[in-house]
């Protein structure tokens, strides 16, 4: 397959990650949502690097993937914070910035 | 045979996503998301990237989505259910719908500019297999290679990745930790200020505190 079909997939990917981090409104979802927008950007990462020859997508694509695991370790716990503090687990509810 | 796996690899990956985006239970929403990051390592094992597809499966759909398991699996039925989950089910016209058909025009949108961009670069390598390919233990995309790049041309990178990594580490404990910085309301129950406390964190374990002698 050419590389231009990979590309695809991960606009498409991308995109779907942008309309759930819109529209949905757990923040448990949202995260999950951006973990798919990060997922469609390491697979055009990879796709280039595949493109080139060259190692340097797939490197950067490997710290990518260590942003979205702090960015998951940040995020649930400021989830399980919202939760020990009883506040509703629901981003159209949570916009204030104090508790 | 590479044109099939991708098509079977691809259509998973979007099917995943859009289940993802779907599901009212999060909990299905984690599953579908495991699904997708599998299908998205065949995609990377087709684009010869085998030392990411590996870490694709281990770290990213074994670690990071176990934790998101437990956390959904903790904070239970108040992420789902009338309130948390989904749009507020409404009519047309009801600000769930809007919101929604909203959300859909804008990804749209951008999915359209996206490909506009991609495919309609003039970059001619776009339309062909990528570069020449010969296997072999140290050849492009194995643990060799990587490993090499990492320690030689990126090792500021991969020093500031694994200080990133800790201060997540202690970030999450901070946040999420049994009395961290947005834990107990009750202040009034606090004890006497020792000098000691100048120079200890709070709740690194004294035996008074494991005794639950001080705190609870």
């Amino acid at each position: 397959m050419s590389i231009a079909w990979y590309l695809a997939v991960s606009a498409i990917v991308f995109s779907l990650g942008v309309i759930g981090v819109i529209t949905r409104r757990n923040p448990l979802v949202v995260l999950l949502c951006l973990e798919l927008m990060l997922n469609g950007a390491n697979l055009s990462l990879v796709a280039f690097s595949r493109m080139w020859g060259n190692g340097d997508g797939q490197i950067l694509a490997l710290i990518v993937m260590t942003v979205a695991a702090c960015e998951v370790c940040i995020g649930l716990g400021m989830i399980v914070a919202i939760y020990r503090r009883k506040l509703p687990i629901d981003v159209d509810e949570l916009r204030e910035l104090q508790g | 045979m590479s044109s099939v796996m991708f098509f079977i690899a691809g259509s998973g990956a979007i099917a995943g996503a859009v289940g993802v985006v779907v599901l009212r239970d999060p909990f299905f929403s984690v599953l579908a998301l495991v699904g997708h990051l599998i299908a998205l390592a065949v995609l990377f094992l087709l684009l010869r990237a085998e030392f990411v597809a590996a870490v694709q499966v281990v770290v990213y759909a074994g670690a990071v989505m176990v934790l998101y398991v437990f956390v959904v699996a903790y904070v239970g039925d108040d992420a789902k259910g009338a309130r948390g989950d989904e749009l507020r089910v409404g009519g047309p016209g009801s600000v769930g719908s809007n919101l929604r058909l909203g959300g859909a025009i804008a990804g749209g949108a951008l999915l359209i500019e996206l490909l506009i961009a991609l495919l309609g670069t003039g970059l001619k390598a776009i339309g062909e297999h990528g570069a020449g390919y010969s296997p072999g233990p140290r050849t492009f995309g194995t643990p060799a290679y990587i490993g090499n790049l990492l320690l030689t041309r990126f090792l500021l990178a991969f020093e500031a990745a694994s200080f990133l990594l800790l201060i997540a580490a202690v970030g999450g404990v901070v946040l999420a930790g049994r009395r961290g910085g947005l834990g107990e309301d009750g202040d009034e129950g606090r004890r006497v200020l020792t000098p000691l406390d100048l120079v200890r964190p709070q709740g690194t374990g004294t035996t008074a505190e494991g005794a639950g002698g001080q705190h609870r």
